[in-house]
């Protein structure tokens, strides 16, 4: 056997293609004869809709069509209800999706209104010039507690309220803890929104070929089967006349998983209607309104301890903000809910949220989905008491940790999957010991940290500790194929979007195989290519899409093993794989070439045993029985500059275990990656709505993403506990980066104004908010 | 309306009529079809489109198609001589995976062939602060500042 593929750190199949320009991504898409779409996008939150006259449109020039909500007949209707509410008692869920274009008002600035179709995207886009709407305004529901006042302006006017929801998840008695409790924490901790603003803004192509029957989509999706499967549905056709591919895709963050985007139910009903191709291009500022967006969320939290610092219970309420519809259920608040627990031994938990529907663009995961506010309100909550108790942050984390001995960990409420959250596994304590140590933590707080401050200098530590939930099902498949040239091809249903499925899948089959990892072509997101899966969301794609591949190869290497040995008249346990060749052992002149098995496989003449499979193929599916438990600790030293109150962050360090690593190259890239995230969003990135629902800086000049001065090098290591929920061990990895940055900035930041007693209760900060929350400080006020 | 350019785009003339308004990136990715140049915003922030017209990195979303008339643009499909072989800023991208989704790629290697050209031993501070120009919302930046890195040793090594 050749050296383990399995763990190495390496380069990427993948990234010729990217770093030459010939990676196809949606806009790259050219077709004869197509058309290009623009959309008129409501600029106000909330209106009625008095009429539409696109007259002026039409006689643009060279405009096709332009449709309103009128024109689509029974073709508008709202979008599928994507994740139904989960299985909790005396639950109260009211459903209200997007729809295709606006009809009677708008419900968030930047909906769709109109569409028009014309020979370039130039054309299409003078034409909006010639759509007059006439609008009532309305009142916007903006912010979370007003919206659920009794003379609050309705989102939904037949619902007569603007709840989408309320749920409670509860263990123990929490009422019990509080009474018994030496110590109770009481805050208030507000998370806002921000965007996932990946590079490569949305888009669709849509080529409706009425000789074949046939349509083909090329979508910037992560999840291309049921975007087949749904618009199918909705045109009429059988799912074998959808082909969607999710080409390359630059950058995905969970918005791109949102189905049905009204772009997705218009382009493919009206390459139809027009016979031609059509394409659509969201440009940036569109992608402020109509791409989904996060994190807009208020808690209520309490949490009772014992005078040793033992968490007793937590109790926690919370509003959610869902957008102006909820297409995605209530993956996000539920997250939130099961993330507070982190790795801490919480007997007695009470967390009951209110989802509410405001005048703004629509909520769906994005990376980190619902767990950073759960990590923000837990971490902040042991940050507070441990200053109460005059003990030190990371006692009092140590303390509470759920120990190694006591997995798998019931916390007997239900996660997003709908499974009962159990922890499969995690070794918490070495992960902190780890991390203090390279940020050197003893060294600091003893030694610097007092000398500095002493100068003058505002120099804070944090250290923060989470648990996610990855990896979750239901399923994915992968076939696997070994061709008559000895390389191999596979095929799987999840779309990629950087994440290096090329290379760490084909690293996974390569060791079953025994063929160099850049033999193996892979194929994500080709719905012709595999009819089967669910999508690249949840750090799941290691993990269970990860696992496919491995049985698939496993089975293909059986029958390879078999066959060669039919042929060389040896037994199969005497066989080896070894760089494309199956040999005897310590004979590798008797050998086989794949690519001649293969051949051998797929034979022109003769009979074959009656049950015999042609060719070295297999089909495989894996899906676990329930998601695997990450971990992780993330530790930082940042300088405050006390004129500009700009962050320098002088050492960063990730101590991150999920479980077995298949290449650690991509993995720090993804950590990396993640922080960078979460930077930006603990200190840099929010949207700023204002009473009316408009978006006040809705570009990249005015919303900030960090740059590569503003992101440190960053130390990372890792800890292993494999899951034992899958063969390969694995667990997600995609999102963890991005969770617990905004818990971790707050404790530095209080630690940096220790003297004056600085409280964060929020996130996203900057510089000005950072400036008026110590100067309140300073003052002894609440701002 | 249109006016008739002339442009040398990696080494090869385009004739083209365009509309005054064309932005050259849409010239680039539609008219003549190098679709490597990737647009990411529209309004001169993220970088993604970043070509070199006579040797200095510009923004093709903030020009004109015919500004660039009588000009000489390379793009990102210009940088590895037709398939020929790996720029060496390629090949230290590839080695120490300085590109995740590689949309922004193509922008961030145009940004850095004239930086590099002029500044061979750049130190961490300047490769961060030449790429500043250039968002990536996945790496983090740390993995493409070692492959500058790497990329800058890799030119030095090069035989002329």
């Amino acid at each position: 056997m050749s050296t383990r593929q399995f763990g190495q750190p390496i380069k990427r199949n993948e990234d010729p293609r990217l770093l030459t320009g010939r990676a196809l991504f949606t806009d790259d898409v050219q077709l004869a004869g197509m058309l290009h779409v623009a959309f008129l996008r409501g600029d106000l939150a909330h209106a009625r809709i008095r009429s539409i006259d696109v007259d002026g449109a039409r006689q643009s020039p060279g405009v096709a069509a332009v449709y309103t909500a009128d024109d689509l007949g029974d073709y508008w209707q709202p979008g599928p209800l994507l994740v139904p509410p989960p299985p909790v008692e005396q639950i109260e869920f009211y459903q209200r999706t997007q729809v295709p274009l606006a009809k009677e008002k708008v419900c968030h600035a930047g909906e769709a209104v109109a569409m028009v179709v014309a020979e370039s995207r130039y054309l299409a886009e003078d034409a909006l010039d010639g759509i007059f709407v006439d609008y009532e305004p309305l009142d916007a529901v903006v912010d979370l507690e007003s919206a659920l006042a009794e003379d609050a302006p309705l989102v939904h006017d037949d619902l007569g309220h603007n709840v989408n929801a309320r749920v409670t998840q509860a263990k123990g008695n929490w009422l019990q803890a509080e009474a018994e409790a030496d110590l109770i924490i009481r805050r208030r901790f507000s998370y806002d929104r921000g965007t996932a603003a990946a590079m490569e803004n949305r888009g669709i192509v849509a080529n409706w070929d009425a000789k074949s029957q046939h349509m083909t989509i090329w979508d910037t999706t992560q999840a291309p089967i049921a975007i087949r499967n749904g618009l199918a549905a909705m045109l009429g056709l059988s799912e074998h006349q959808v082909r969607v591919i999710a080409p390359f895709i630059g950058g995905g963050f969970g918005p791109k998983i949102m189905m049905f985007y009204p772009e997705e139910v218009l382009l493919a009903w009206a390459t139809m209607q027009l016979g031609r191709p059509l394409k659509w291009i969201e440009d940036r500022e569109e992608n402020f309104y109509a791409t989904t967006q996060e994190r807009g969320q208020v808690h209520d939290a309490t949490m009772a301890l014992k005078a040793d610092g033992t968490i007793l219970g937590v109790k926690d309420v919370f509003l959610h903000d869902a957008g102006a519809y909820a297409p995605y259920g209530l993956t996000v608040p539920v997250s939130s809910q099961c993330t507070l627990l982190g790795p801490y031994v919480v007997k007695n938990y009470h967390s009951e949220f209110t989802s509410v529907f405001t005048n703004k663009p629509i909520v769906t995961p994005y990376r980190g989905a619902g767990r950073q506010h759960g990590v923000f309100v837990m971490e902040r909550l042991l940050d507070i008491a441990a200053k109460e108790l005059a003990t030190d942050p990371i006692a009092i984390r140590r303390k509470n940790y759920i120990q190694p001995e006591q997995f798998p960990y019931a916390n007997d409420i239900v996660f997003q999957d709908f499974t009962q959250l159990v922890y499969d596994s995690g070794n918490y304590g070495p992960a902190l010991d780890r991390a203090l140590d390279l940020v050197g933590y003893e060294a600091f707080v003893r030694e610097e940290q007092p000398k500095r401050q002493a100068e003058g200098e505002r120099v804070g530590i944090g250290v923060v500790s989470y648990v996610e939930g990855t990896g979750i099902g239901p399923y994915e498949g992968a076939r696997v194929t070994v061709e008559s040239s000895g390389k191999v091809s596979v095929a799987t249903g999840i779309g990629t979007q950087g994440q290096g499925h090329y290379t760490s899948f084909a690293q996974v089959i390569a060791d079953q195989i025994g063929v160099k990892v850049s033999d193996i072509h892979i194929v994500t997101g080709d719905t012709d290519l595999f009819y089967w899966g669910a999508g690249t969301f949840a750090s799941r794609g290691a993990v269970v899409a990860g696992n496919a591949m491995h049985a698939a190869a496993t089975k293909v290497r059986e029958k390879i093993l078999k066959l060669a040995g039919e042929k060389l008249e040896v037994a199969e346990e005497d066989l080896e794989l070894v760089e494309g060749r199956v040999q005897v052992k310590g004979v590798p002149q008797t050998s086989i070439s794949l690519g001649q098995l293969a051949v051998e496989a797929n034979p022109m003449r003769g009979g074959v045993k009656p049950g015999t499979e042609p060719g070295l193929e297999a089909t495989e599916y894996f899906g676990p029985e329930r998601g695997a438990t990450a971990s992780g600790v993330h530790a930082v030293i940042l300088r405050v500059d006390p004129e500009t109150f700009n962050l320098e962050i002088e050492k960063y360090v990730v101590v991150h275990d999920c479980g077995k690593v298949i290449n650690p190259l991509i993995l720090d890239g993804q950590i990396q990656g993640g922080v960078a995230q979460g930077i930006g969003n603990a200190y840099y990135e929010q949207l700023h709505f204002d009473e009316n629902g408009a978006l006040l800086n809705a570009s990249l000049m005015d919303y900030l993403l960090p740059t590569a001065p503003d992101v440190p090098n960053i130390v990372s290591d890792h800890i292993v506990t494999p899951s034992p929920l899958n063969p390969l061990g694995v667990k997600g990895a995609g999102e963890a980066g991005a969770i617990p940055v905004g818990a971790l900035f707050a404790q530095a930041l209080d630690s940096a104004f220790s003297d004056i007693g600085l409280e964060v209760r929020e996130i996203p900060l900057s510089p000005n908010r950072l400036f008026e929350l110590v100067g309140a400080a300073s003052a002894g006020a609440n701002v | 309306m249109e006016q008739t350019i002339s442009v040398s785009v990696n080494g090869r003339q385009y004739e083209r009529s365009v509309e005054p308004r064309l932005l050259l990136s849409d010239f680039l990715r539609h008219e003549i079809g190098l679709s490597g140049t990737h647009v990411g915003c529209e309004h001169g922030v993220c970088g993604a489109c970043t070509v070199l017209m006579d040797s200095a990195a510009v923004r093709s979303c903030l020009l004109f198609a015919v500004q660039a008339n009588g000009r000489d643009v390379t793009t990102v499909e210009g940088l590895d001589g037709g398939h020929e072989e790996l720029h060496p800023i390629q090949h230290g991208f590839w080695e120490k995976h300085g590109l995740q989704c590689g949309f922004c790629t193509p922008g961030i290697l145009m940004t850095l062939v004239p930086f590099l050209e002029e500044n061979p031993d750049p130190t961490e501070d300047e490769i961060r602060e030449v790429l500043s120009g250039n968002i990536c919302r996945c790496t983090g930046y740390q993995k493409i500042v070692e492959a500058v890195q790497l990329s800058a040793r890799l030119i030095k090594e090069k035989p002329a």
